[in-house]
């Protein structure tokens, strides 16, 4: 026989794409009005800074700024002057760690979830470790793992570690029970139930969780370094400090701000190839 | 309250109701044979609740048994023991000749909602059954694809879940619950979250299906009309404990279509229900005739 007519099935024709530009600016006037905005701000920023006489080491106009950036990044790959170098080792020291980290969290937090004794006797203490200030730790590790690439990733590892441990662990608690029994009538064994089932329905948990660590692991990272380091992005904003070269650490900040949004997208990218389906998944329930 | 009337026989309603021969031929050879099945259930606190109370029922092969009853009378409870999910107290559930102890392949199980894996298409869903018992893949995909066919969704096998509306999500269940070919389908209110017009339409399907593959149908539902438009006999509950107030044979021709919903013998019959479970009568059932054994 065939279908009833499905009224939202007749829906789902695409919309017609923008063939103007102004359509677009009509649609969606905020990508005109955002970067408009920004360009007032540094114009502002601009402007003030030498009609109050502010001093540079206190706060530099974003063009020297720029010009900071645009220095360091005209530097030799290797040079310790410049920014790649640095940017190098903290990147380095970031993709470790979080991968050690996470990895780690993630494997304890779904072997835990598995046993439900463990996982039940275990939680408040993991609970209470997460929300422990673990950064403050950074001191001890560097002294315990010295002032190399290990106490860094060291660190970042700590921090992103609890995150994933926690989500994990709520991701495969909360996964439906519909879901288990249904598997259960199926006669499906466990292992096929924590591959078919737990682990999918955990992964938006998982995510949210990857994505707070892919934050946390550049946090680790600079602080790391602050407390002690020979190279990497912190140590670089620590020296160019201690010279009042401000627009040179606002520079920097500004790589750091741009490693943030690259691991976040990354992370955001990776989520929607995986949880394509995660975000009407309530729908498919009982509707 | 009388104790507890089962009435295993057809019962005849002011001589207007003639139990249908084929249906005394189905009742020689049971496919389910449930006898005397007690559950109770010890809460945390250990307080007890006796969700059935001697649970005593036969379902030939081939035969469509639906199950209506107020909320809490255990039909639910009934259908996991029947399924291999839950154990009875005491009593013994045999299906095929072989008794229930876990869930079986040979049992197809649906619930009220159709719980598809949302990351997983249509005909994915499907064959998850077949994955788990490991059957060869290119059978099991051909023989997906004809049930897809058959229940209308052959377009839709490599759409995702999200994408289907709930009745088709439904019918993907069905076809998920047949893909092992078992021999019986248990479900449960399968079509409580329908709205009214497409669980009319998935009504006469599910007859269609039923009749097409020859399965052995046990339904729950809390739809009096479905149960009577569905069933060869309806199995009336009430609750606290659960317990068979009455069997009711349903003597109207088949294949049915929706217009015999319209008929004054259906009217009756619902009606007859309908007063069973709001308790107007007091289980002397003067309306559907004696029959108390």
């Amino acid at each position: 026989m065939n279908a009833p007519f499905d009224p939202r099935m007749a829906q789902a024709q695409p919309l017609k794409p923008p063939g103007r530009l102004t359509l677009l600016l009509r649609t969606k006037p905020e990508l005109i009005l955002a970067p408009v905005l920004l360009v007032a701000i540094l114009g502002l920023w601009e402007w003030a800074i030498p009609y109050f006489e502010v001093p540079q080491y206190i706060m530099p106009p974003p063009s020297a700024v720029g010009l900071a950036l645009w220095r360091g990044l005209n530097e030799g790959l290797f040079s310790r002057g410049g920014y790649w170098l640095h940017s190098g080792v903290t990147i380095g020291e970031v993709l470790l760690g979080f991968v050690f980290g996470s990895g780690a969290g993630l494997i304890l937090g779904t072997v835990i979830s598995q046993f439900r004794l463990l996982e039940a006797t275990l939680r408040v203490y993991l609970v209470a470790i997460q929300a422990l200030p673990k950064i403050a730790l950074a001191p001890i590790i560097v002294m315990w793992f010295g002032f190399g690439l290990t106490s860094k990733v060291v660190i970042i590892a700590l921090l992103t570690f609890f995150p994933l441990l926690v989500t994990s662990m709520a991701g495969f608690r909360a996964v439906e029970p519909e879901r288990l029994e249904l598997m259960r009538a199926l006669g499906a064994n466990r292992w096929q139930m924590f591959w078919k089932v737990r682990l999918p329905s955990a992964l938006p948990y998982i995510f949210a969780g990857l994505d707070m660590a892919a934050v946390f692991s550049i946090v680790g990272a600079v602080v790391g370094e602050f407390v002690g380091a020979q190279r990497g992005l912190g140590t670089l904003i620590l020296s160019m400090n201690a010279q009042m070269d401000t627009a040179g650490t606002f520079s920097v900040f500004i790589i750091l701000s741009v490693l943030g949004i690259i691991m976040h997208s990354m992370m955001r990218i990776l989520e929607r190839r995986v949880l394509f389906w995660s975000g009407d998944t309530h729908r498919t329930m009982g509707n | 309250m009388s104790i507890i009337d089962r009435v295993s026989l057809p019962v005849a309603t002011e001589g207007a109701i003639i139990p249908s021969p084929q249906n005394l031929a189905r009742l020689g050879s049971p496919m389910i044979d449930i006898s005397h099945v007690e559950k109770v259930f010890i809460t945390v606190r250990n307080e007890r609740i006796h969700a059935l109370h001697d649970i005593s029922l036969n379902v030939a092969d081939r035969e469509f048994v639906t199950i209506v009853g107020p909320s809490g009378c255990g039909k639910s409870t009934l259908l996991k023991i029947l399924g291999g999910l839950l154990g009875a107290t005491s009593g013994a559930v045999t299906l095929a000749g072989t008794p229930v102890q876990k869930p079986r392949t040979d049992i197809g199980i649906m619930f009220q909602s159709p719980i598809l894996l949302p990351w997983r298409t249509i005909i994915e869903n499907v064959l998850l059954p077949t994955e788990i018992q490991r059957l060869p893949k290119v059978k099991a995909r051909e023989r997906a694809r004809d049930l897809l066919n058959m229940v209308g969704l052959a377009e839709f096998e490599n759409k995702y879940p999200m994408e289907l509306s709930g009745g088709m999500q439904q019918r993907a269940a069905i076809v998920r619950a047949l893909i092992n070919d078992p021999r019986i389908l248990l479900m449960d209110e399968p079509f409580g979250a329908l709205d009214a017009m497409t669980r009319e339409q998935m009504n006469l399907d599910l007859q269609r299906i039923w009749a097409e593959s020859g399965k052995t149908v046990v339904l729950i539902t809390h739809s009096i009309p479905e149960a009577v438009f569905l069933a060869d006999r309806v199995v009336v509950m009430s609750a606290r404990p659960g317990r068979i107030q009455r069997i009711i044979d349903v003597p109207i021709p088949r294949p049915r279509s929706i217009e015999v919903m319209g008929e004054p013998l259906f009217g009756r019959m619902t009606a007859d229900i309908r007063r069973l479970l709001y308790g107007l009568e007091d289980g002397k059932g003067p309306q559907l005739g004696g029959g108390i054994t």
